[in-house]
């Protein structure tokens, strides 16, 4: 009943003490994800890297809730966490020994991939800082499961259709690749 | 919340992934990379159906999810073929349509 209430009285999500709560729950889900993901790019192992993946998956879960997409969230930990990432062990187990604890990148090659990435996330920064200097999100509440679902059976129809006959073709695409002849 | 936290740091994330994908070797961890670049384009679309009120960016990050659970299927099976037919996982080795 006390959820509800903070839903109904939405308003207050933009007053002082809420609004720190969410730029401090923010900032900390924005480190960790950060740090994880160098971390992920950079550790020789792979499972730790599956595994720091793991965080970052989460971090955007938490973020997904945050800004009010709570059924995304739960999808998120669901799909992701709950699937894609064992889908991403096992596949490490299959192919463990081909490559063991040793990824040996060469300087330059690591040097030109750092020098790509930062171009990127420079080019963006500031598209992004000219085009959004100080938008706020003010959202007046989290959107329902029932929004969504009732959005995507009607203006996104074909697209989920699209989806399905997807995910059928990538079923046995899997299938046909990996099988053993 | 400003709308610019959230894409600022979807920016670091994509170019993080990039970075992944341009630097790994290992066929296993450049499909991870990918997944970072793909859940970097989700936290945008559900920043921007955040700050518009509308529900169709929530939508489209549910496609997106969709699309990227098919493609890591596929990739990991190419990945184990791969791995069958040569040993290894080591994607500089793989050059043999190369001209």
């Amino acid at each position: 009943m006390t959820t509800l209430a903070a839903l109904e009285g939405m308003d207050r999500l933009s007053s002082g003490d809420v609004l720190v709560a969410q730029n401090v729950a923010f900032a900390i889900m924005a480190i960790t994800m950060v740090a994880a993901a160098l971390r992920m790019v950079t550790t020789r192992n792979v499972v730790h890297a599956a595994l720091y993946l793991v965080i970052v998956l989460a971090g955007v879960a938490g973020l997904f809730i945050l800004l009010g997409a709570e059924f995304l969230g739960v999808t998120q930990v669901m799909v992701y966490i709950g699937a894609i990432v064992v889908l991403f062990l096992f596949g490490i187990m299959l192919t463990k020994g081909s490559f063991g604890e040793d990824d040996g990148v060469t300087g330059e090659r690591r040097l030109m991939a750092g020098l790509v990435g930062l171009l990127v996330f420079g080019v963006m920064a500031a598209a992004l800082v000219e085009s959004f200097a100080d938008a706020e999100i003010s959202r007046s509440g989290p959107s329902t499961t029932a929004d969504i679902a009732d959005s995507i059976f009607s203006a996104y129809i074909v697209p989920f259709e699209a989806v399905s006959v997807l995910l059928l073709a990538a079923l046995i695409g899997a299938i046909v690749v990996a099988r053993k002849d | 919340m400003l709308l610019n936290q959230f894409l600022l740091l979807s920016a670091v994330l994509f170019s993080i992934g990039v970075y992944g994908v341009l630097a790994r070797r290992n066929g296993v961890l450049v499909l991870m990379s990918i997944e970072l670049i793909l859940n970097a384009v989700n936290i945008n679309l559900v920043a921007f159906a955040a700050f518009r009120a509308t529900v169709g960016g929530e939508v489209f990050a549910l496609f997106v999810i969709a699309v990227a659970a098919a493609e890591v299927g596929v990739g990991l099976a190419m990945v184990l073929l791969l791995y069958r037919s040569s040993r290894t996982i080591d994607l500089t080795t793989v050059d043999r349509l190369r001209g």
